[in-house]
């Protein structure tokens, strides 16, 4: 789960971290006293979305004007700031064309910035401990700087068993290039930042940039948090900052009702068991020829029940023109799921051709179910066969203009 | 020979009288494996309702009265890891974790906690270990089973079926299947289950499945590089395929592990890695079997 700049830096004030002070605006209005809180006369008003590249973005309605985070130096400006973000649409690197809704705005105290640097926490999977990177190249994408300069990046791994020492946060610091007083305030600063990472089950903490200022301070410019959504049940006050206007409506449908579903922009909507052959199903897709619309895990426990709301969140995307099921029964029961896409077919009027390939347990009680049903299912052998059928269907639809098939 | 079970591994299930744990446990002694007893802290001195068979406070405690040395997980993800921890602190050669959905720092605890101790673990978020016609442990379906000459080695489940099923159906069976699990931080990886494959008389040659994220499949090609395709190495033949090679950039796939962060994670650098081996790559997950039979033809 991911939240907002705003959120992330509350969150992290709390467990001792150094961040500027601000306050969330959801009005032009707001924006003025939360100003007016702060010493100024220097404030940064930025666009709350989840995404970054915010800066060098650009409004939808004023394509050539400001990015999504401003400097600015009177109370007045920071007026004229919220005025132009907040209900527009914010387009950047990473928000795709479409953009994102900007419904409030962060306010936040001006820095007299010295240096900007990375520093960045993850569970590295290759060492399968918590890792601290930092580089000296604070502000770029770090994926970047990993690809063209790897040996900007300093690594140190952490034993979970003796946790973070002295030595980590020296190390990283002398490769930044600190001195004196910064050392130390950097250590603090990384010693809590790895506290609220364990406590609050973080996946990753990025402080991009972190700035060195003036004065030799740490401080957190900008603050990206993911959590563990593994872990959100030993944090049930974390899901208040849970924002669904982030998410893709139908993705949003799917985790609502427990179903692994992700949106893709292809014209074959699949439903399958397990994440590995949920993707495999999408390759061979492409392999022959299409596109798959989304990604979906049904789950080894599907039953009527699921498989409709799996169907109706399928058919909901206008882009699909034919649907492939594809089941390897183990836990999940071919005549189970047989039962389900009879009944989800009858439910939601199911328009387009829809292909089942169904093996493994109970697979022929399942095909009989299929079978007797009398309804317009088309059924592959194999997963090769499942694909040549389903992109058939596609190419039929298209060739003949109508929509309908099953 | 296989690898990790076989006739005569002594299962143990912890959440043995849960729903999940009772229809596995059923399944697997339906299969002809040898489960001997389980755990539900709470309900120790009584027997399992269904299978006759006695439950246990304790891991230690069960492992003394029926001499099991594997146990499998079915306890639920925010109790997992404790499991683990209480099979490790019995000694247990070989645990086996199903569950699902374990936070990833109680799993860095844990990968720790078997450094230096005298288990090994597979999972979790896997289908288990199967040797077939002789020891399933966890939730793969038998009868798509047959005895035979390929090592599978997975990180995903139903994927693992479909190898499975093509290479029963190419007349192959399998030696033993292991479903290592799609979670970041994990027991066994490619490596370790490879390296006794290649040391397996019986296993002839290996079926291997990845996916998108991660360097594992990476390492593991340069690993069969230098310890399969050399010569005075084994030279078994090895099939691979990754899946997500259309899964978008940054996207969590289901699994835990599934996500591309950039760089050589993407299903086609990891394919490349894997041809570049030796490792004869499946242009499709249809085609495991077929280029298998291949493979053996030279």
């Amino acid at each position: 789960m991911n939240i907002h700049e705003y959120q992330a830096k509350e969150l992290l004030r709390r467990y001792g971290v150094a961040v500027l002070d601000g306050h969330v605006a959801w009005t032009a209005d707001e924006a003025i006293a939360a100003a007016k809180q702060l010493p100024g006369p220097v404030y940064v008003v930025k666009s709350q979305i989840h995404a970054g590249g915010r800066g060098a973005g650009r409004f939808k309605e004023d394509p050539n004007g400001k990015g999504g985070v401003r400097v600015v130096k009177s109370i007045e400006d920071v007026k004229t700031a919220a005025d132009a973000m907040i209900g527009k649409t914010l387009v950047t690197k990473q928000t795709g064309e479409h953009g994102k809704v900007v419904s409030r705005v962060y306010v936040e105290d001006g820095c007299d910035i010295k240096r900007e640097l990375y520093l960045g926490l993850l569970i590295d999977r290759d060492t399968s401990r918590l890792t601290i990177m930092a580089s000296t190249e604070g502000g770029m994408e770090i994926e970047e700087v990993a690809e063209h300069h790897p040996e900007k990046i300093l690594k140190v791994a952490v034993d979970p068993a003796s946790g973070i020492s002295g030595f980590h946060c020296r190390k990283l610091a002398f490769g930044l290039g600190l001195t004196g007083k910064q050392v130390s305030s950097f250590t603090k600063f990384v010693t809590a930042l790895y506290g609220a990472f364990l406590e609050l089950d973080c996946m990753i903490v990025e402080i991009n940039p972190l700035v060195v200022t003036g004065a030799g301070e740490i401080v957190a410019l900008d603050a990206k948090v993911s959590f563990d959504d593994s872990a959100l049940f030993r944090h049930k006050d974390l899901e208040e900052l849970r924002d669904d206007s982030e998410m893709d409506p139908k993705e949003l449908d799917a985790v609502k009702n427990d179903l692994n579903y992700v949106a893709l922009d292809g014209e074959i909507g699949c439903m399958v068991n397990g994440a590995g052959l949920a993707m495999a199903t999408m390759d061979i897709i492409k392999l022959y020829g299409s596109s798959p619309a989304n990604f979906l895990d049904v789950g080894g426990t599907a039953n009527a029940a699921r498989v409709t709301e799996a169907f109706r969140i399928i058919t909901s995307d206008p882009n699909v023109k034919a649907i492939l099921v594809n089941i390897f029964g183990g836990i999940a029961k071919c005549d189970m799921i047989a039962e389900g896409i009879v009944a989800a077919t009858k439910t939601l009027h199911l328009k387009v051709p829809l292909v089942v390939r169904l093996e493994g347990t109970n697979v022929d009680l399942g095909k009989k179910i299929l079978a007797d049903s009398g309804l317009a299912i088309i059924p592959a052998d194999n997963l090769a066969d499942a694909a040549q059928k389903v992109v058939a269907a596609v190419n039929g639809t298209r060739a003949s203009g109508a929509t309908k098939g099953a | 020979m296989a690898v990790l079970v076989d006739k005569n591994t002594r299962v143990m299930t912890q959440g043995f009288t849960g729903a999940q744990g009772t229809f596995h446990a059923s399944q697997g002694i339906a299969y002809g494996s040898t489960y001997v007893g389980g755990t539900t802290p709470g309900k120790g001195g009584t027997m399992h309702p269904e299978l006759n068979l006695p439950v246990f406070d304790t891991v230690a405690e069960c492992v003394a009265k029926t001499q099991a040395n594997a146990s499998v997980i079915y306890v639920p993800a925010p109790f997992a890891a404790d499991a683990i921890l209480e099979a490790i602190d019995a000694e247990l050669p070989l645990i086996i974790c199903i569950t699902e959905g374990i936070p990833v720092l109680d799993m860095v605890k844990v990968k720790r906690a078997l450094s230096g101790s005298k288990s090994i673990l597979v999972g979790p978020n896997c289908p288990g270990v199967i040797t077939p016609e002789a020891c399933k442990i966890g939730i793969m379906p038998g009868h798509i089973h047959k005895r035979g000459s390929v090592g599978v080695v997975s990180r995903s489940g139903t994927l693992t079926y479909e190898a499975v099923a093509q290479t029963t159906a190419a007349g192959l069976g399998q030696s033993s299947c292991v479903g290592i699990g799609g979670d970041p931080v994990k027991g066994m990886d490619f490596i370790d289950v490879l390296e006794l494959f290649l040391k397996d008389d019986e296993t002839k040659s290996i079926v291997m499945i990845g996916e998108i994220g991660g360097q594992s499949e990476i390492l593991a090609a340069e690993y069969l590089k230098r310890e399969n395709f050399a010569p005075g190495k084994p030279n078994k033949p090895v099939v691979g395929f990754i899946a997500g090679a259309t899964a978008p950039p940054g996207r969590r796939m289901g699994h835990a592990g599934a996500v591309i962060s950039g760089g050589k994670d993407t299903a086609a650098a990891k394919m490349e890695a894997m041809a570049a081996s030796g490792i004869h790559v499946a242009d499709s997950p249809a085609a495991l079997g077929s280029t298998m039979v291949k493979a053996l033809k030279g």
